[in-house]
């Protein structure tokens, strides 16, 4: 069972047409809500029931996030999609607005009526042109048939929705961090209460969701929450968009159930190159620390079999090195990453990262100290938990991984002042 | 911290760029017209033939009735905003992770060694300039650069001489 929720168009010709998205029930299950003036309260009742869980990374049940908004509270409230797809590894939800920006849309309004918010905003990373520009056609074709606008089918319910464009920052991932950026700031994530449900973009009660979780919406509405949930395994509602890339045959995005085996995944994306050796996995997204091949093997592509090996699914981007990769070097590279993206809001993360990829750099040039392996874990553990927003963790969890699996690569750095890899 | 006020607007920028200024401001709350400067910056950078003189954002700032400081911070923080000149052509090569595995230190060194000039450098015609950038979340076409508004993705160095001769 593949393509059955956020890909289910995938097969048709120009599936990003508004005709093609209809010819598959598309936008139906929008006009059944409005015409049978379904009860909000039902529509996130079926959303808890799915099991969905925030696609972004963070896993945190959509339902539940919606059940947050007074829905009565008078003013204007928000539902903001967050596109700003920036997790190394994962390239999911630009497919979604490639290939089914509809869908997304239709969620987003589904959003917008259960919560009784009538504006939205979908943020689109800045580099992702060509998505933006199909998403903004998609907006004007389904505003032309009526889906977005004033008193939407004659239901008395307005919902208008438009897209911003982010211009590199991979914090504004980070939900308060991008209602910041819409406002028109740095993206400097938020403290935390009060949450966006209370306090959200300008100030008014929002939610942000991920792409992959409001364009999986329609369809958890028209085949039934229990549907939904038991397509995964427990905890595990639905299927899932995966992102695998690295050194396999066939990268690509594929959209198959939660619990699926790992080997099945790398099965479908044609295996390891040339012959070549699994050495490791990054299994959600480059902050989700590192499982050994073979551990990797044994697991399934499910929130808790993954975090059952110390790791997490994130976002489900699976990064698969082969035996030719150097832990040293890509420690190096993702703590770099990390360096570069901290916002400097917070010290611990802002000093920290940098002192992580100071140290790891120098590792890896072959410069590495005896006591530098204690620096990084004391570092790594002084800015965990210790900043505003979970970037501070997110680059602290892939050293702990490194150096829990990979301590000795690290050593035999700091000892030979080389790489232990291809020196035969 | 005060606010430049122009009363005539139309002094700055042509008509074509305070429309698709507008064009911004209009999806946003009334009173927010502050969110539409990441989108304002954009065009008056591409306008600018990619980068952000002092001067434009202190348009912008005027223009969307924000102090110049507040929209210095905003061309400072994201990455995608230049503040000195780039080629013609920016070239935006991706190295994190699945790039790297997929030797992206290969397209960068056939990069510079075609173009002679390194990262945050343009070439002397003004052609072309070459950026490091973080992931694109083109993962799948590892190894992949951006130019302009374009994802090439798949790269192999002869791929690269083919989309570099095919550019004006």
């Amino acid at each position: 069972m593949a393509n059955e929720v956020c890909l289910r168009t995938l097969d048709l010709e120009r599936p990003w047409l508004l005709e093609q998205y209809q010819s598959r029930g598309g936008y139906e299950m929008l006009k059944k809500i409005l015409t049978e003036k379904m009860a909000p309260e039902a529509i996130v009742e079926e959303v808890k029931k799915s099991g969905l869980r925030g696609r972004g990374g963070a896993g945190f049940p959509t339902g539940l996030k919606w059940s947050f908004i007074s829905r009565n509270a008078p003013g204007q409230k928000y539902v903001v999609c967050n596109s700003d797809e920036g997790e190394p590894g994962t390239f999911k939800d630009r497919d979604i607005l490639r290939y089914n920006p509809h869908q997304l849309i239709e969620g987003m309004i589904i959003a917008g009526y259960a919560i009784g918010a009538t504006r939205g905003y979908n943020y689109i990373r800045g580099e992702f042109w060509e998505p933006y520009e199909r998403f903004e056609q998609a907006l004007e074709d389904a505003r032309s048939a009526g889906y977005l606008g004033e008193n939407l089918l004659g239901s008395g319910f307005d919902f208008e929705l438009h897209a911003h464009l982010g211009a590199g920052a991979y914090i504004c991932g980070e939900e308060t961090a991008l209602l910041e950026s819409i406002e028109g700031k740095k993206g400097q994530p938020r403290y935390k209460p009060p949450f966006p449900a209370h306090f959200g973009l300008y100030g008014r009660p929002t939610i942000i969701n991920n792409t992959e979780s409001l364009a999986s919406i329609p369809m958890i509405m028209e085949k039934g929450g229990e549907w939904f949930a038991d397509i995964g395994v427990k905890n595990s509602g639905g299927s899932k968009l995966f992102s695998i890339s690295g050194n396999i045959n066939n990268p690509g995005v594929f959209e198959i159930p939660m619990g699926t085996p790992f080997s099945e995944l790398l099965a479908m994306a044609g295996g390891m190159k040339e012959g070549h050796k699994i050495k490791a996995v990054i299994p959600g997204g480059s902050s989700a620390p590192i499982i050994p091949g073979e551990q990797m093997m044994e697991l399934n592509m499910d929130y808790d079999s993954i975090a059952g090996a110390g790791s997490m699914l994130g976002s489900g981007a699976v990064i698969v090195l082969d035996e030719s990769n150097c832990m040293v070097k890509i420690l190096e590279r993702m703590s770099y990453f990390y360096h570069e993206e901290s916002c400097g809001q917070c010290t611990p993360c802002r000093e920290g990262t940098g002192w992580l990829y100071r140290v790891v750099h120098r590792i890896e040039t072959g410069q590495g100290r005896q006591e530098d392996l204690d620096l990084l874990d004391d570092v790594a553990s002084k800015i965990s938990g210790k900043t505003i927003c979970a970037l501070g963790d997110a680059a602290a969890m892939p050293v702990q991984g490194m150096l829990r699996h990979y301590r000795d690569e690290f050593q035999y750095h700091i000892d030979h002042k080389r790489c232990m890899i291809g020196v035969g | 911290m005060t606010t430049t006020t122009v009363k005539d607007k139309t002094e700055h920028f042509t008509p074509e760029v305070r429309a698709e200024i507008d064009r911004w401001i209009a999806k946003y709350p009334a009173e927010w017209k502050q969110s539409a400067v990441m989108g304002a910056l954009m065009i008056v950078q591409d306008e600018n033939g990619g980068w952000l003189t002092n001067q434009l954002m202190d348009q912008v700032a005027a223009y969307l009735d924000m102090p110049s400081i507040a929209v210095y911070e905003v061309a400072t923080f994201y990455s995608m905003y230049e503040l000195k000149p780039v080629g013609k052509h920016k070239i935006c090569v991706c190295t994190n992770v699945s790039c790297m595995t997929n030797k992206s230190d290969v397209i960068v060194e056939h990069l510079e060694k075609k173009l002679g000039i390194g990262f945050g450098q343009v070439t002397e015609d003004g052609r072309f300039s070459l950026k490091e950038v973080e992931c694109l979340g083109a993962c799948g076409g590892a190894p992949m650069m951006q130019i302009g508004k374009q994802y090439y993705e798949n790269l192999t160095p002869e791929i690269v001489d083919a989309i570099l001769e095919g550019l004006e």
